[in-house]
């Protein structure tokens, strides 16, 4: 690529300093207009109703064509979600032209709370107070929402606290994390014998949850190793295909991971310790509170993790990575262990859900699971505890919930939608999450104000450009 | 720049040889078509106070670069002599563990951690040096618990050093400019190094940070006997704390010695198109 | 030796898969130049140029079976069809998913993540507006034995992919290197601000990156199409197959982008004589790994993609 000698490229965009031909009054209103913030807003809202028609409509059959569009646009139903849509927008610009107002009052809402929040003994209470709930409401759901409980919510939360270490404390962007929970599934129908592949001796499922962690860390050791020199996007892609790598290959070894059939029979978990003696059956409660337990494990170890020198230097490393190495931090070191306690809880996951289904097989990898994760931890709050729980367990309930009470022509397939929507808005309108932790919303607040980056992916120099070599009088 | 005159500035460079706590030698570092350091050859005694200067441009940030491991040059060493431990060749060695051996930086523009309170960025650089695993931090091990008390008094210790102990819970990017350099001298304190490089220190402060900054660097290098290696355009400072200078230019050392003798170098007179200014902001 | 019996067809094949692989990694490349972001979106680019050259074959064919000078037509609206489709979608993309992003200077990681959202967003909604099965797209062309070389029966289609793919590579290759366009993307990615000081509007230059980048990607999933039909998921796979031959080339540069297309085509073809089909997509991500741990910048490539 030649360098361009100080030749100005496209012609500077200069206001025409002639007297207006006719008709060009009309134009030039058009263009004032179109840059007019609210108009935008509005087409905005407009072309948005439009798209929420056509999410909310029926499913299209592609050999009639267009006939989902049709049957989305062309029914009244459209009217509803262009309401909705400029309703949203008509909030907005009320919001932006009364913003004094708005604020005057929000800020008595917020007074409460932005008072009360930051105490410490406060956020115990809640914590406290969640856990109770978490404990004594469950039994007294019906069966199908105790099973959501297990297999939707309870697992979800568990992988999503998992992968925050990753993402949101070492902000390592891992799209195949569900790899690791793939490894833990496998082991326990591995160490229990189930596999085409026996083991030196048959385990009782319980006892495989250490085997499981471990040999989750070593592959995330191994994967990270080489791989966490590498930059953010270069990362993730790396991960990505590392997952797709890790489900083709359970596919195919048909004489190890029994191939795309699967594994079936594995055995439920099963305590006989010290005259007491615990079979899980096939009823749900009993696998909640197992999750439940590992959970609050979990919580524990990794709150204490963020408070600490580790914590700390994993912040350091997203904030500034040449300034953490010449404090003397080992980044690749730090960012390896993030990988692999993040992977031990995915296998510990991969675990229980093995002994819980009883049935394990690769179309249960996916790289959609993966991202699924990503956008409970995102959506919930990079780097935070809370959020990594509630955001999952939200963002798990409410397709249950609509399933159940089918709102505004919600359909199981049209998830992905929404997610990937969520997505997009959150990092528009909200990056650091529904329960931000306060030093995130610190990191992204001032990376917008130009002061430092918000994540250990910026190499320090202007936006765009594939700089040869960054000016080597100047900072790296 | 003739043969003679290079070797006199390179003999000038080394000092007295006996007790060097940093060596480097022949020195060059190249980028594409960029030479950047030219054969840089000196030497630091230990407990020194020595100054790099020269105009923008000559390379003296990327000599710091090669001292911590962050560029390799393509030819040359660089010998680091800790009285505690052993030799190190910093060449091809990781930034950490050149900091682990004993030399600490601060950056041309204060790298802080922005988003952490003055007291954790120290922090972040005292317990470097504690041995502190996430076993130990998940279970609250007393091995872990000692070591943060222990890494907490350092911090007490080193922020009333620097005299930021009314600031110990600032948001780091709210310091005033000034404390924001303390605050990093104070984090490359808190590793122990005995070899401390401070990238344009002053760079941007009034006369009265200057002059408090220049008792701070004293008080490191006489309280904590850490040598320091410092890279500075004003000259007024620079003479009134270094005890040798090195001037580059162009990536090559075209003078060394006490200040007197280098300010009257016509080599280095020319290179700054006369005489030096004495007051010199940051960029 | 495994990969001598058969070598031929297999080469050819990997050819015809190569261009393909060039056309989508050109739409990486050249955001990832101005831009230092990895579109991931760009994979559903390739499947809406899929999906438009669907569509107009499909009102304009129906079941009709052309031939002669009709088939040249078709086959080139074919492409106008899916390069239109491809370039829109890149052109949204872009608006929503990114520019506001770039807006409020946000950190790498949140363009990563909302790549993801518009790639989950864009496929999905596909599948539910046209369906989750496969469709056919109308053949523009009679298809058939065109020639043999070396023993390796070259089928029409394969002729027609290289030609058109080859086309619009010159064509990409040329305005890049000579239109005030091409200067212009040069000119942001090899220093966004001083281009900017320059007169150079930016945020015009990205707009048209992503669309040159959406014209190549979506006219690829036509030629895809043609063979393998459209599917609401045909993106995935090939997408990250050309970004490792992006990658493999040497991201950045748009001569990678072909060179590491074709052979990743050759190669990953080359070894399905060895290992079976079965684990093509197993060869295809190893060489992204290895390529991303041995040698970032790939085989043309600048230094970059370490971090530190």
């Amino acid at each position: 690529m030649t360098t361009i000698s100080g030749e100005a490229v496209n012609h500077p965009e200069r206001m025409a300093s002639r007297s207006p031909a006719p008709g060009e009054g009309r134009y030039r209103a058009l263009v004032r207009l179109s840059r007019n913030d609210d108009v935008r807003r509005f087409v905005i809202s407009v072309v948005g109703g439009l798209v929420l028609a056509l999410i909310t409509g029926p499913e299209g059959n592609g050999v009639q064509m267009l006939s989902g569009i049709n049957g989305a646009l062309l029914h009244p139903h459209v009217f509803i979600c262009l309401a909705v849509t400029v309703g949203v927008w008509v909030l907005i610009t009320v919001r932006h032209h009364f913003a004094r107002q708005v604020e005057h009052v929000s800020g008595r809402v917020m007074a409460l709370p932005k008072a009360v929040l930051p105490d410490r003994r406060v956020r115990a209470g809640l914590w406290l107070a969640l856990f109770a709930f978490a404990i004594i409401y469950p039994p007294t759901l019906n069966s199908f929402w105790q099973n959501v409980l297990v297999e939707q919510i309870g697992i979800y939360v568990l992988l999503a606290i998992g992968l925050n270490v990753v993402v949101g404390y070492a902000g390592l962007l891992d799209l195949g994390y569900i790899a690791f929970f793939a490894i833990g599934a496998y082991s326990d129908a591995y160490w229990t014998g189930m596999l085409p592949v026996h083991p030196p001796l048959h385990l009782n499922p319980f006892w495989v949850f250490p085997l499981a962690i471990l040999t989750a860390m070593l592959a995330g050791v191994l994967l990270g190793g080489p791989t966490l020199r590498l930059r953010g996007d270069y990362l993730a892609i790396v991960t990505l295909g590392f997952g797709e790598i890790i489900q083709i290959v359970a596919n195919n070894l048909q004489g190890v991971t029994g191939g795309a059939q699967g594994v079936i029979n594995i055995p439920h978990f099963s305590v006989h310790v010290a005259g007491i003696k615990y079979h899980w059956g096939l009823s749900n409660l009993p696998y909640y509170y197992l999750i439940l337990g590992f959970i609050v494990l979990a919580l524990l170890a990794y709150f204490s993790l963020e408070h600490s020198k580790v914590g700390r230097a994993w912040t350091a490393i997203r904030e500034d990575e040449v300034a953490a190495e010449a404090a003397g931090i080992n980044t690749l070191k730090y960012k390896v262990m993030a990988f692999a306690i993040g992977a031990s809880t995915s296998g510990v996951a991969g675990v229980i859900v093995a002994s819980q289904i009883g049935f394990v097989e690769p179309g249960d990898f996916t790289v959609q699971l993966s991202i699924l994760i990503l956008v409970l931890v995102i959506f919930g709050g990079m780097g935070s505890l809370a959020g990594a729980v509630v955001g999952a367990a939200v963002l798990q309930w409410l397709p249950q919930f609509l399933r159940v009470h089918p709102l505004f022509g919600y359909n199981q397939l049209d998830l992905y939608i929404y997610f990937g929507a969520i997505l997009i808005l959150m990092m528009i309108f909200r990056p650091e999450g529904l329960i931000p932790s306060r030093r995130r919303r610190r990191e992204i607040v001032l990376a917008e104000h130009g002061v430092g980056s918000a994540d250990a992916m910026e190499s320090g120099h202007s936006g765009g450009g594939l700089a040869a070599v960054a000016n080597p009088e100047a900072d790296l | 720049m003739s043969a003679p005159a290079s070797m006199a500035a390179a003999a000038a460079a080394s000092g007295a040889d006996g007790d060097a706590l940093v060596e480097v030698r022949h020195v060059t570092l190249r980028f594409g078509g960029v030479t950047s350091l030219s054969d840089v050859s000196f030497s630091q005694r230990r407990g020194e106070i020595l100054a790099v200067i020269g105009p923008n441009g000559a390379g003296k940030t990327s000599l710091f670069n090669c001292l911590t491991g962050v560029y390799t040059p393509q030819v040359g060493e660089v010998l680091f002599r800790p009285a505690s431990g052993t030799a190190l060749s910093v060449v091809g060695t990781k930034p950490y563990k050149v900091n682990r051996a004993g030399i600490a930086r601060t950056f041309q523009t204060s790298r802080l951690f922005n988003a952490l309170t003055t007291f954790e960025n120290i922090k972040i650089g005292v317990e470097s040096r504690f041995s502190v695993g996430p076993l130990g931090s998940m279970l609250h091990l007393p091995h872990t618990r000692r070591a943060e008390r222990e890494s907490d008094a350092k911090v007490v210790e080193l922020l009333e050093f620097v005299g930021l102990t009314e600031r110990a819970n600032t948001i780091a990017s709210s310091l005033p400019y000034g404390d924001r350099r303390r605050l990093e001298i104070a984090r490359a304190l808190g590793t122990r190094p005995e070899l401390l490089l401070l990238d344009e220190p002053a760079a941007g402060t009034n006369p009265a940070e200057k002059a408090s900054l220049v008792e701070l660097i004293r008080k490191v290098n006489t309280v904590y006997g850490v040598s320091v290696l410092l890279i500075e355009h004003d000259m007024g400072l620079v003479m009134s704390l270094a005890e040798r200078l090195i001037v580059l230019n162009f990536g090559q050392i075209i003078a060394a010695g006490t200040p007197r003798e280098v300010q009257q170098n016509p080599a280095v007179i020319e290179a700054y198109l006369g005489a030096p200014e004495s007051d010199e902001d940051g960029r | 030796m495994c990969f001598t019996t058969n070598f031929w067809p297999f080469l050819v094949q990997g050819l015809a898969d190569g261009f393909l692989y060039a056309l989508i990694a050109l739409g990486y490349t050249l955001v990832y130049g101005v831009l230092q972001l990895i579109n991931f979106a760009h994979s559903e680019v390739f499947m809406s140029g899929g999906f438009a050259s669907y569509f107009v074959l499909e009102a304009l064919i129906g079941t009709s079976q052309p031939h002669g000078m009709a088939s040249v037509g078709y086959v080139a609206i074919g492409i106008g069809a899916g390069a239109f489709g491809g370039a829109l979608v890149a052109f949204l993309l872009e608006r929503v998913a990114y520019r506001p992003l770039r807006r409020r200077n946000a950190p790498r990681l949140a363009f990563l993540i909302s790549a993801i959202g518009g790639s989950y967003f864009i496929y999905n909604l596909a599948g539910k507006e046209f369906g989750r099965n496969a469709l056919e797209i109308p053949a523009p062309f009679l298809n058939g034995p065109a020639f043999t070389l070396f023993g390796a029966t070259i089928q029409t289609d394969y002729v027609v992919v290289a030609i058109c793919a080859i086309a619009m590579l010159i064509i990409v290759d040329r305005v890049v290197a000579m239109t005030r366009l091409g200067k212009g993307i040069r000119a942001v990615a090899q220093d966004a601000e001083t281009a900017s000081l320059m007169g150079v509007n930016i945020n015009r230059v990205i707009s048209q990156t992503f669309v040159i980048g959406g014209l190549l990607g979506g006219a690829a999933g036509f030629l895809f199409g043609l063979n393998f039909g459209v599917a609401y998921t045909m993106g995935f796979t090939p997408a990250l197959k050309a970004f490792t031959a992006a990658v493999l080339g040497g991201i950045g540069n748009i001569r990678g982008a072909v060179l590491g297309g074709l052979l990743l085509g050759v190669i990953e073809n080359l070894s399905v004589t060895c290992i079976g089909a079965n684990w093509r997509d197993v060869v295809a991500f190893g060489i992204l790994v290895a390529v991303l741990l041995v040698r970032p910048t790939g085989i043309l490539g600048e230094r970059l993609g370490r971090s530190a």
